[in-house]
């Protein structure tokens, strides 16, 4: 298989606002801190870690919605590191992003309809009806639901629309940022069997972001895990819950709580 | 002896519209920790808030009693009803964004119950924030409670909603889905800190979550509910070892393990749906033909 990320020594940092001084700019800080690894095509990657270890960070360099400061992204053999928003155009339909909080990423005033539409426009699609309708199919949605707007969707159904979205586009990477973490366990199911069937008809390679550990057991091959802007472990899924490396790795395997009165789930000091 | 909060065949209505909750009778002892589970939009929420009054304008109690501490607080005047729940219970809420207020500072937040339900003295009030907040480890709480939401992170502000719902020595606590936002290091601590002073203290806690592994942490029993029916009530380790309904199977089915590569990716089925649609229906008809409308 080949490589379609290929991502090297890559360092990313952000102007400070909330130490910029009143004239003159903000000081940088360092969120990432030099990330080397590659995606397969095909390939599932789970990237987890706590609040702040820069998860998010990593998945908007992958979609250039960030440039990184030092270091070199390959996209399919391409170096996108510094590309400008005229270079990128033509590639960003290639790679996609979800996001979580479905509720604000979609546009509460225009029909499920028009937001699946919106970007095949933008991009330059023909046959957006047809479209807009193969989309709703994949993700198992009733064409009806074209006319309906965001807040008469539940939870489930609204991430769907993300998704539709996002594959309408057919994309060849798409990048999901906890997008289950707000769903019911039903729902849930449902969202990632739906992923896990798209990436195998497809074809897709998908990153996808969480810090539920259990979710990215059922769905990735590989995993990332990320402390503080740095890779502390990053292996095939089956190896890496046989027997997790990093202390960090094993303290988020320890801190999940399974569905098992009898699993002992040792006290710590809070 | 009855429960400390008994809520006895509690229905509410959308106004106009179908019920919410059908018919619900649950039980939560003194010093127990009850969940409440069921997917989203089963009316998890509404039970709590029904028991805090605090339900929204839209929503009508057609039906039932609920029993806090030997008293049914529908019976009651709105103002009594106010005083009592305030003396009574508390809650944790879901959202610790949006649950305090963003251009008031911390400290007078936790202490505004103490005051204006109590009667504290100001200082008095202000006193016991500060040991609560140290009793959740917030570091230097005098500090905290000068600060503004936003100056917190999301874990430390769920520490000040956990120790401002603690402050007056509630009998019984509503959390509401309190660990959702957080990362599950953080969780596992902040549901520790929860058990801990709910021991200490001897609170009854009603706990809703739609994660079944907190709830196999955190509860002595639980209630399944859907679409506003309660389908099993059990004690945790039967629920988990033999759940008694086809829908609290699925539910199980439904969640993932990093134990069990195989596990959790399987949705309700249809099948189950029908059939838990169809218990609903027939609470319904036969909710109907006992004339509830009487008084
Ligand atoms: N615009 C910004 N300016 C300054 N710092 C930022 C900015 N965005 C993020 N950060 C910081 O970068 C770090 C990584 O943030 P990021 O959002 O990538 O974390 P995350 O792993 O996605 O966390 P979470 O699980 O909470 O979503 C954090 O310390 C955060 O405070
Ligand atoms: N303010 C409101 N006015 C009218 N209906 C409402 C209101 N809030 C909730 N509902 C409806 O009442 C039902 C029960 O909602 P509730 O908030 O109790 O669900 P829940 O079980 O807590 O779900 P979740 O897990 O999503 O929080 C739902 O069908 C919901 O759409
Ligand atoms: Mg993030
Ligand atoms: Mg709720």
């Amino acid at each position: 298989m080949t490589d379609l990320y290929t991502v090297t020594d890559m360092h990313l940092s952000l102007a400070d606002m909330v130490n910029k001084p009143l004239f003159g700019s903000a000081p940088r800080i360092d969120i990432l801190h030099g990330l080397s690894f590659s995606i397969k095509r095909g390939e599932v990657l789970g990237i987890v870690g706590g609040s702040g270890s820069g998860k998010s960070t990593l998945g908007r360099v992958l979609v250039r919605l960030l440039e990184p400061s030092r270091g070199q992204v390959l996209f399919d053999g391409q170096d996108i590191t510094h590309l400008n928003e005229d270079a990128l155009r033509p590639l960003r339909r290639r790679f996609q992003m979800i996001f979580q909080d479905p509720m604000s990423s979609l546009n509460p005033r225009r029909t499920v309809g028009s937001i699946i539409a919106a970007p095949l426009k933008l991009h330059g699609f023909d046959r957006i009806s047809v479209r807009v309708d193969q989309a709703l199919d994949h993700v198992g949605l009733p064409r009806s639901f074209r006319t309906r707007y965001p807040h008469e969707l539940s939870g489930g159904q609204r991430q769907r629309v993300g998704i539709a979205r996002a594959i309408a586009m057919e994309p060849e990477f798409i990048l999901a940022d906890e997008i289950v973490s707000g769903l019911d366990v039903s729902s849930q199911a449902q969202v990632l069997k739906l992923l896990a069937d798209l990436v195998a008809d497809l074809g897709l390679t998908l990153a996808f972001i969480s810090h539920d550990l259990s979710v990215i057991r059922r769905l990735c091959g590989t995993v990332m895990v990320l402390y503080q802007g740095r890779i502390v472990e990053h292996r095939a899924s089956d190896a890496l819950f046989a027997a997790p490396e990093a202390a960090y790795t094993r303290e988020l395997l320890g801190a999940i709580p399974l569905p098992d009165p009898d699993q002992p789930w040792g006290a710590q000091a809070g | 002896m009855s429960a400390f909060l008994s809520i006895r065949n509690l229905s509410l209505v959308l106004k106009g519209g179908p019920r919410l909750l059908r018919s619900v009778s649950l039980d939560v002892e003194a010093g127990e920790v009850r969940g409440l589970v069921g997917e989203s939009g089963a009316g998890k929420s509404m039970i709590g808030k029904a028991v805090l009054g605090i339900l929204p304008r839209s929503v009508e109690v057609v039906e039932g009693e609920i029993w806090l501490d030997e008293v049914d607080l529908l019976k009651l005047r709105p103002s009594e009803r106010r005083r009592k729940i305030g003396a009574t219970a508390a809650l944790i809420p879901q959202d610790p964004l949006t649950a305090l207020n963003p251009s008031r500072r911390v400290g007078p937040q936790v202490t505004d119950r103490l005051v204006d339900i109590l009667g504290w003295k100001r200082a008095d009030a202000q006193a016991r924030a500060l040991e609560l907040l140290a009793e959740v480890h917030i570091p230097d709480p005098a500090r905290v409670m000068r600060s503004y939401p936003h100056e917190l992170s999301g874990g430390m502000r769920q520490r000040v909603l956990i120790a401002s719902a603690f402050a007056a020595e509630p009998k019984l606590i509503v959390a509401d889905e309190p660990t959702t936002a957080l990362d599950v290091t953080v969780q596992k601590q902040i549901l520790h800190l929860i058990a801990r002073m709910q021991a200490r203290h001897g609170t009854a806690l009603l706990f809703v979550t739609h994660d079944l592994g907190v709830v196999s942490k955190v509860c002595g029993s639980l209630a399944v509910l859907y679409g506003g029916l309660v389908v099993e009530q059990s004690p945790v380790r039967d629920f988990f070892r033999q759940p008694a309904h086809a829908y609290s199977r699925a539910l199980l089915a439904a969640t993932p393990k990093y134990t069990d590569p195989m596990a959790g990716l399987n949705p309700v089925p249809e099948a189950v749906i029908t059939a838990v649609q169809a218990e609903v229906a027939q609470a319904d008809a036969s909710w109907r033909n006992g004339g509830w409308r009487h008084d």
